[in-house]
């Protein structure tokens, strides 16, 4: 049987190279690629943890499906703001996108 | 070593070299296919952890539908990028040691806590992890109001997008 350290581990690193995407990507597209590998980490832990805690408490699979539906309308959200912006100011790099700088 | 093992060694390998080249490869349309991969490696996780529903929902949501509008976003905004010049940040080592950092302040976190190594019980028998979960989204004793308000969220953001996305001319 594996032990629960594995998952935890692996869930762990993946959240780290999602965490490394997010911050050294240039394009809005492949930074929003980093924060879904984030959420898949989390995903991982609340899965693992509701099947080696108590199996008759559902919370963990119940939290997954929310991060789930918070993930789909994040997506959504975010790439119509990129097309969005692609489309009036024809970049999609975020170092570009200083119009709220102060 | 079990058999079981072994297969997760080799899921956790693909899972962690496929993110690594969604965040590193030049080109992104390859990132999200990388993606596609990554999230396939989990919705075998997600079966390991006899989480079946989870799974089948992995598949048909994260594959099917958000990798998908990655790969539209990508080939809408392909114009500026055309995969060329560095695709990192110049300080890039930094976020690297950045998110080293984090992983050993995770791993020196869980180590110290007793529950670590614990292995997980076989289920009761009869027990129906599917059916629990579908009663517990729809019991008003358990998350019948998280769900709705996520359904609510979901709508939100549907309306939100389209309104962002929508071409005025």
């Amino acid at each position: 049987m594996i032990p629960l350290s594995w998952f935890l581990i692996l869930s762990a690193a993946l959240f780290s190279i999602g965490l490394f995407g997010v911050l050294s990507r240039k394009n809005a597209v492949a930074i929003l690629l980093g924060i879904e590998l984030m959420l898949n980490a989390v995903n991982i832990n609340l899965v693992s943890f509701w099947r080696y805690g108590d199996v008759s408490q559902m919370a963990g699979q119940v939290f997954a499906i929310i991060v789930f539906a918070v993930a789909a309308s994040e997506v959504a959200v975010g790439l119509a703001l990129v097309i969005s912006v692609y489309r009036r100011r024809n970049t999609v790099i975020a170092d570009e996108l200083d119009l709220m700088k102060w | 070593m079990t058999a079981m093992q072994i297969f997760f060694l080799i899921t956790g390998l693909v899972i962690l070299g496929s993110a690594l080249m969604v965040v590193t490869t030049r080109n992104l349309i390859h990132a999200a296919l990388w993606l596609i991969v990554t999230l396939f490696g989990v919705a075998v996780l997600y079966a390991i952890l006899n989480a079946s529903f989870l799974a089948v929902v992995q598949v048909v949501v994260y594959i099917g539908a958000i990798a998908i509008l990655f790969i539209f976003a990508v080939m809408l905004t392909r114009k500026e990028m055309r995969d060329r010049g560095p695709q990192l940040n110049t300080g890039w080592w930094l976020n690297a040691i950045i998110a080293l950092l984090t992983f050993g302040g995770l791993f020196w976190m869980l180590q110290g806590w007793n529950g670590f190594s614990k292995t997980a019980a076989d289920f009761p028998s009869g027990y129906d992890a599917v059916g629990q979960l579908g009663k517990a989204l729809i019991s008003p004793d358990a998350f019948v109001l998280p769900f709705e308000v996520a359904s609510v969220l979901l709508l939100a953001a549907l309306v939100g997008s389209v309104y962002l996305a929508f071409n005025r001319k």
